[in-house]
Parts: structure tokens; sequence; C-alpha cells
């Protein structure tokens, strides 16, 4: 069984300044492995500093880690070329969150579908890239003469981003990164784009790593869940089963703080505790905001197998077998 | 029985369209007819079309719609700070005793802020970056109440701080050493610095994660709390809206189709779109399950005829296409615009 | 309000034709417009000089000495019998040449090198920053009188002229051009292309370019009018190519033979309205297009 995609104890650290020099790590020894045969819906899920937007640069190949390597298909992204580097570009795409900003302003909203038909020789004629071209955006419930010829700044936020799903549509990936796709589109329009996307994994095979930080759209579509924080996995596991019963503080914290759309589920029962600055080097970089830290998450925590699917690094669960980051994946459903 | 306004008066005939307090205390905010348009190069865009409602002290009402509804519109009509090409061309704004449409210019300034304030959509981003926020807050309370002296406006200050749980060094600190939802939090001080009788917050938390918009949201709840002010939350997260506004008004093409409270509308709302809005919403119990709106919100320069809902609409009648639906208040109080309903006013 | 749905269903009114747009756009943008109709002015006296008037009336003893304006000299003629008409002409035709090929260049090593340094970064990037940093506050002035003063009288032409102008000018766009595609690169349309296969230099014509257009024709702009009016001053000290009759070289001739003080009024006057016409109008252009190319400065429509 090939796998797809392996990330292999990756880290990511920036560092600032020439004199004192501040280090700042995105994300810390983070492996992953997706599995050719079966195209799954992830979903990483975390706040802004949580090293998802660092996670979903790297997979693209737009940043180099700094330690750690990104095999995909068996060879190290850093450092493909040619053939290589254009299959890969091919099988590895994205669709991003601000509809506006992937639109190259000078051109019309068709260019963002012509470019790549045209380059990984997805058509036989320009006839037959059109007819794919209105395919696609039909399957988003666009119509194609409403939108083609236009220029992105005469369409609605709701429109470019179903033509953004399209181009995914279109390009029939092995593995499609979401990041945030729903987050700035109308709640009307959010289901709809949601739908398409598992579509695509459900019958063209496609595997989605959904980037976000909303728990209520990352529920409905995905199937195991990876929870960041400040660049370490706080817990990760079956979808269902994580937010339902979240095992580490912090996800407890945040599915307490989802606003569901349902007056009998109040948010608010876990107090919200400041962070302290400074002073968690080291250890779980969720102390200084735990309700029940101890002196042992001066040390980072490693995974605690909570249940069959289930896993969190927490020194709350310190009795049940570890899971070295490596093995995560196993983990997971699919 | 909806208690009457002092607006009854004038209004004669127009009395039925008149909407409820759910509190039936005096309303504190009473919005009458309000029209804008907007005349663009490429035709005429009907912003707001009729709308009206009421809100009293200390209550919270939620403002959704897609894009191009015409909720952020409101809130600038609201505020008189609609610009060309927009214009405001009816209606009444009263807050308290007063009718913001009827002040002078620069009464109207005084009145904004310290009778009704405005946090915009994205308002942290607008914090000045070169001057500290102290500094700021002092210029918002000088530019209202030009005689106080310097250390009660300091006081002033510090309160607000205070009252959105921010630590008084705030004061002295510059926007970019804050983070999203402390910035957010200042821009919310900076808004009950004069203690208004109404807030109109523009999607306040859309920028923020989830456990800071909750810390955004439980700011605002307390902060409302102490001065007793009207909230209106503009937004499109009907979730935000279940955990804190009271009433919910749905806007679509620049009219308000429904205004019910917020238990009505998640568990019996009346509306079409009202109905396929909740139905979209996504809930621990139904996973998997995705209903969209099929269909497009239309132009406000090309409105279909009739209702603007019906060609989307699965329960539009032949009257629909044609005939424009009124303003109707139901016998519970609620307010529907709806033809479905033509028969229960 | 900018972001009013589209509906599905219904025909698209007809979008006002780009003419059309383009026209109420001067009519907001006035600078432009009046630099716009300057310099069509401008030009047409040229091109239809050009074909009117004898070139060689333009050089000395052509014709009648010290003539002031009248019917058959509309420009009158100067102390060295030149057709003035005809040397105007000439001479806006020269000034023009130079203007052109000095912001032509001056442009083409700005886009050539500040795509490149920005686009690659590393040591390139370095390399050309530096230099164009060092560059920059040498007196540009000083730097020409003596290139200028130190050349044989014989080879101060057009060419050189041009040369001697954009030597010092080149560092500027570079650096502006460097600017713009530096923000650029990190848009997230240029990502998006990296996605779609665009190789690095599909990126930078066909995705970057045409997104800068506006800056590139504000900097060519901005490098015609340095040259034009370094060519002027050096002319006007008597270091242009003498035999010419450019507008800088007319005004000193007229002053070294003391014009004002003999009464040919008309002499040295032409050619200075003609370069504040010049001048003026392409500076009011360069403010006009920096108007269009930065879309914060424009009002939105």
């Amino acid at each position: 069984m090939a796998n797809l995609l392996e990330l292999q104890n990756i880290s990511k650290v920036y560092t600032r300044g020439l004199i004192s020099a501040k280090a700042t790590v995105a994300l810390q020894d983070f492996s992953l492995t997706l599995r050719e045969e079966e195209p799954t819906i992830m979903t990483v899920a975390g706040e802004s500093g949580s090293g998802k937007t660092t996670l979903a640069m790297l997979l693209l190949g737009f940043i180099t880690p700094t330690t750690g390597q990104i095999i995909y298909r068996g060879q190290n992204i850093v450092g493909l070329e040619g053939k290589d580097r254009m299959a890969y570009r091919r099988e590895v795409q994205a669709v991003f969150q601000d509809p506006f900003a992937v639109f190259n302003p000078f051109y019309t909203v068709d260019h963002l579908l012509s470019v790549p038909i045209k380059r990984f020789k997805l058509a036989k004629s320009r006839a037959d890239a059109r007819n794919r071209m209105e395919e696609a955006l039909t399957a988003v419930g666009l119509r194609p003469e409403d939108v083609l010829g236009r220029f992105p700044h005469q369409l609605s936020g709701g429109q470019r981003q179903r033509i953004n799903v399209a181009r995914a549509l279109l390009l029939k990936p092995r593995l499609l990164i979401a990041d945030e796709p729903v987050s700035m589109v109308d709640a009307s329009l959010r289901a709809s784009i949601l739908e398409t996307l598992r579509n695509l994994q459900r019958d063209h095979g496609v595997s989605i790593i959904y980037i976000t930080h909303d728990l209520t759209t990352a529920y409905h579509i995905a199937k195991s869940i990876i929870v960041l924080y400040r660049g370490s996995v706080m817990e990760a596991g079956d979808v269902d089963k994580v937010i339902k019963s979240p095992q580490h503080p912090y996800t407890k914290l945040l599915v307490d703080s989802i606003p569901w759309p349902n007056l009998d589920q109040r948010w608010g029962e876990q107090p919200i505790k400041v962070r302290e600055s400074g002073g968690d080097e080291g250890g779980c970089p969720f102390r200084s905001r735990c309700p029940v830290a101890m002196d042992i998450c001066s040390t980072r925590p490693p995974l605690f197998q909570t249940s069959p699917s289930q896993a969190a690094s927490c020194y709350l669960y310190a009795e049940k077998p570890q899971i070295v980051a490596e093995r995560l994946s196993e983990l997971l459903p699919v | 029985m909806p208690t009457t306004t002092s607006s009854d008066a004038q209004s004669g005939s127009r009395n039925a369209s008149l909407p409820f307090t759910a509190t039936g205390g005096r309303p504190v905010l009473s919005v009458e007819h309000l029209e804008a348009t907007y005349y663009t190069d490429l035709g005429r865009a009907k912003a707001l079309d009729d709308v009206s409602f009421t809100l009293s002290a200390g209550e919270k009402l939620g403002m959704v719609g897609e894009s191009g509804s015409g909720k952020s519109t409101l809130a600038l009509a609201m505020m008189r700070m609609i610009k060309a090409p927009g214009r405001i061309e009816g209606g009444r704004v009263v807050v308290g005793d007063t009718d913001l449409m009827s002040l002078s210019e620069e009464d109207m300034r005084k009145a904004r802020l310290s009778k009704i304030a405005y946090i915009p959509q994205g308002a942290m981003n607008s914090l000045n970056p070169v001057t500290r926020i102290g500094a700021q807050m002092v210029d918002a309370v000088k530019s209202h109440i030009p005689g106080e002296p310097r250390s009660s406006i300091i006081e002033r200050c510090m309160h607000a701080l205070r009252s959105v749980d921010l630590d008084e060094g705030v004061f002295r600190m510059y926007a970019h050493e804050l983070s999203g939802g402390m910035k957010q939090r200042v821009c919310i001080a900076i808004g009950i610095l004069l203690r208004p009788e109404v807030i109109i917050a523009d999607e306040p938390t859309s920028a923020l994660d989830v456990v800071t918009q909750r810390q955004v949201m439980e700011t605002i709840d307390r902060v409302q709390d102490e001065i007793n002010a009207a909230v209106i939350l503009i937004g499109h997260d009907m979730g935000l809206m279940a955990q804190f506004v009271d009433k919910v008004a749905v806007m679509y093409a620049g009219r308000l189709v429904e205004v019910s409270t917020v238990r009505e509308m998640f568990t019996e709302p009346k509306h079409p779109y009202a109905k396929a809005l909740i139905g979209s919403l996504p809930n621990l119990d139904n996973k998997g399950v995705f209903q969209g709106i099929p269909g497009l919100a239309p132009s406000l320069l090309r409105l279909p005829s009739g209702c603007a809902f019906h060609p989307r609409c699965p329960a539009a009648m032949d009257i629909c296409s044609t005939t424009r639906p009124e303003v109707r208040k139901l016998a519970s109080g609620r307010i529907v615009t709806c033809h479905l309903y033509n028969e229960e006013a | 309000m900018a972001n009013i749905a589209l509906s599905s269903d219904q025909t698209p009114t007809l979008q006002p034709g780009r003419v059309e747009l383009l026209l109420r756009y001067l009519r907001r943008n006035k600078g432009l417009a009046v630099g716009l109709v300057i310099l069509l002015a401008l030009t047409l006296f040229t091109v239809i000089g050009l074909l009117v008037v004898n070139p060689k009336s333009a050089y000395p003893l052509s014709a009648a000495l010290k003539q002031p304006p009248s019917l058959k000299f509309p420009f009158g003629t100067d102390f060295f019998g030149r057709n003035l008409l005809a040397a105007m002409v000439l001479g806006m035709w020269q000034t023009a040449a130079i203007g052109l090929l000095a912001g032509g260049i001056g442009t083409l090593i700005g886009v050539i090198l500040g795509f490149t340094s920005a686009y690659f970064g590393g040591w390139v990037d370095n390399t050309v920053r530096v230099v164009c940093q060092v560059l920059t506050p040498i007196p540009v002035l000083l730097i020409q009188v003596v290139v200028a003063g130190s050349l044989d009288k014989r080879d101060v032409t057009i060419l050189t002229m041009a040369l001697i102008v954009v030597m010092l000018a080149w560092m500027g766009p570079t650096l502006v051009i460097r600017a713009q595609v530096l923000t650029m690169k990190e848009r997230q349309f240029v990502s998006v292309a990296k996605l779609s296969g665009v190789s690095d230099f599909g990126i930078i014509f066909k995705e970057i370019l045409p997104n800068l257009l506006p800056f590139i024709a504000a900097a060519f702009v901005g490098q015609v009018f340095a040259a034009v009016f370094a060519s002027f001053y050096l002319a006007v000290l008597g270091l242009g190519p003498l035999r010419e009759p450019l507008l800088g070289n007319i005004i000193w001739a007229a002053q070294s033979q003391g014009a004002f003080f003999n009464g040919w009024w008309w002499w040295p006057i032409e050619p200075s309205v003609a370069m504040i016409l010049i001048l003026g109008s392409l500076a009011l252009i360069n403010m006009g297009l920096d108007e269009l190319a930065n879309p914060r400065v424009r009002r939105t429509e």
C-alpha cells in the first residue's frame, strides 16, 4: 500500500532579528501519513497562530521545513524538478479562503480555469477546454454564461468562491488543501460548497485536508480531526468523538465556545483564562491557559491514546498507552 | 399587547406596521419606515425599503442577511453616515426622544457616540497605528464633551477599559501591541465611553477565533448590562445569534422580511427565507446533511417583480410574482413580510 | 455596496463602453486630461511642422537675420539666420527623441533589473539594491555637466545626450518597480498561478507584469520628464550638440548674444514657452498616472 503523502517530523521555525534572534516555532515535530487508496477528509483545526496555515504552505511546497521531510509518492518534495515537479503540482491543489485574492485582477475569471487546463494539458482543444470549464461551473451551481468573460470585481464573493471550487473540480487532484474555504462566504452558500467538497472525496477519490477554526463545519465534513495549538498537536482522532467528548483541556475550551445555532446548547461553561505571556518555552504550549495545569506540564507531554480512535497530548491521561507522533495517523479513521 | 410609542400620533394610518417591543418597556430606539437608495452608474439600487423596528433598553437585536441585503447600509443610515451616491430618502430614527434624521450636521456629530455608537466591521484594523490607545480614547471624548477636565476624561477611559476586561496599562499601548481580540475590545470600549443608548456592532467577531469570539461577545453582554443600552448585532452567523440576542430580524434585498424573538425564529420561522436559513444550519444531530438555499440573492439594481424572494421560494404563489407583500404585524407581535400571512394580520 | 450580488436569471444591462468609461475617468482626473491635451497639441505641432517646414532652414544662414515675427517668418529669425519656426519644430522633435530614447532605456533597465531582483531575491537582489542605493545620492547634475563638458564637441550628438541623461537615472524606476514586484509576488493569485503549473518566467510576464503596466507607464513618463529636463539644462549651459536647434541650445545662443538687451525678445521666449509646455504636460501626466496606478488614491467609481 503506497503512501500518498508522508510528513516526517516536520518542524518549521522562524527566526527574526540579527542580534537578539527571536525564534517562533510555527510547527513542531508534526507527522502525518495519508494513504493512496483511502481518500479521506481530514480536518486540521486551530486558532490563528496554531500552525495550520504553515502546514498548508508546507504541503503545497511554498515553504520548506526547517527539519523533517515531506515525501510525496516516495519522493522528497524539496528538490523535485521538471516533470516530477509538474506532476506534484498537478496532483496537489488548494482552495483558499479569500475569494477575491486568488484572481488576477488584470484578467477575466476564465483565466483561473484556463491556465491550469493549458499547463497541465487537460484538454485536447479550445472547445474541449471550454466544455470542461462549463461543466465544472455548472457542477458548483453557476451558469457559465453569467460568469465567464467577467472580471472578478463584477461578481459577488459567493460566485467567486464557487469558481474557486470549480477549479478544484476541474483539476481533480489527489490531494486538496482547503484552507478556510467557507469562512468568507455567506452562511447560505456554505452548505453547498461543503457538499461539493464532500462529493469530490466520495465520488472522485480526492483526499481533502480541511483547515479551519470553525469546528461546526469541520464536524460536518470531516472524518478525522487534528487539533493544533501553537504548533503542536493537542488532540486527534475521530471527529465525532473529539467534538462530542473532547479529552484535552484546549479542545474542551474550543468545543465549549462553539456558537451552536441551538438555544438549548449554550456556550460558556469553561472559563477563559487569559494567557500570560512568556514562560512556556518547552513543556505543553497550553500550560499558561490551562485551568488544570500541573507541575509535570513543564515538560512536553507525549500523545496518549485515550480510546481506539482518539489521542490527546495531556498528562491527565498519563496512565494510557503512549503513541509516537509518527504513528498518529494509524489512529485516524478514514 | 404592544405598547404605543410616542410616534404613533404622527404615523396615523400606518400604525399596524409598527413593530412590537418584546419587554413591553418604552422603546429606546424606534426606526420608522427608513428608506435609502444608491444612485450608481448602473442604475438605482434601493438598499433600504420601508424598514421599521423598535428596541428597548437592555434588549439585543440580531440583524441577519446575506451580503448585499442591506444590513450594513441600515447601520450606516441610522448613523447618517451614508455617502454619495447613496441617499436617505425617508423615515425616522428616534433614539430616546430625538429623531436623528431631523438633527443638524453638528448636532448629529455630537449624537454619534453619545447617543448611538457604531462599531464598524474591521474596526480593530482602523485603530490609528501611530498614536497610543489612550490618546485615541481621549480624543473621542474631547470631541464630544469639550469642557471636561482631563482627569475626569482619563477616569472615564479607564472605566471603559475595565468594563471590557482590559488592563489599564492598555491605555499607554499601541494598537500593534495588542491581539485581535484585545483590539476589538478596545473598539467596544471606545464605543461605550459616552454611555450611548444604542450600540450597533457590525460583525464584531468575524476575524476572531472561536474562543476570542466568545470572550468579545461576553464582554459586549457585560457592558450592555452596565450601561443598559440597546444592542444591534449585525452578522450572518446564526449560531452567534442563537447564543447572544433576544430578537432576530432578517433582511433580504433591502426589506425586513421577518422579526421574531430568537426562540420563535429557531423553532418556528415564518418567512420562507428565514425557514431556509434555519434549515441550512449545521448542528450536532444532522451530521453530513447539507441543505443550502438554491439560487443567488438578486442584485438590488434589478429586483424581481413582486416579492424579491419569489424566484427562490419553495412556497411561491401566483400573487408573489406580481404584488409586493406588505409588512404585517401578526397577533403574536411578530413581523412578517410575506403573502402567506396576509390573512393573519 | 461594492458587493452587490448579480442575479442568475436576468440578462445584464449594457455596460458603458470602454471609451465612455475612459472619458468619465478623465473628467475626474483633470490633471491627466489637461496634460494629455497639451501633449497632444505639441505633438500635432511637431508632426505637422515636420511635414510643412524645410528642415534646412533650422540651421544658420538660411534666412534673413534677426527678423521679428511676421507673416513670412511666423516665429521670427535669430542672430544666425535660423528660421525659428523650423528651429522650434525640429528642436521639439529632437527633444522628443532624446526624451523617448533616454526614457525608454531607463524604463527598460528598470523593468529588467527590478523584476529579476525582486522575483529571484538572494544575492542578485542584494547587489542590485545596494548598487541603486549607492548611486542614488550622487549629484546627477554635476556628473552630467562633467561628462558632457569633457566630451569632444563633435561627439556630442542626440544619442550621446540621451546616454548621459540615462546614466544616472535608471535607479529610480528600478527601485520602484522592484518594490511593486516584491508586494505583488506575495499576492495569492501568484500562489495560485504556481499551483497551476506556471513557470517562474510565466509568472513574471503573464501574471505580474500586466498588473504593473500603470506603474511602468508612470515610471516611463517620469523618465522622459527627467531626460527632457536634463537635456534642456545641459543645452542651456552650452553643453549640448551646438549645431542642432535643440530648444536649450537656442536659449543658450540667445543668451550669449544678449538677445534681451538687443530687443530680440522672440528669440529666447519661444523656446522657453515651448519648454514650459512640454515639461508641464509631462508633469501633469505623471501625476495623473500616479493616481491611476495607486488604487487607494483613486476615488472608486
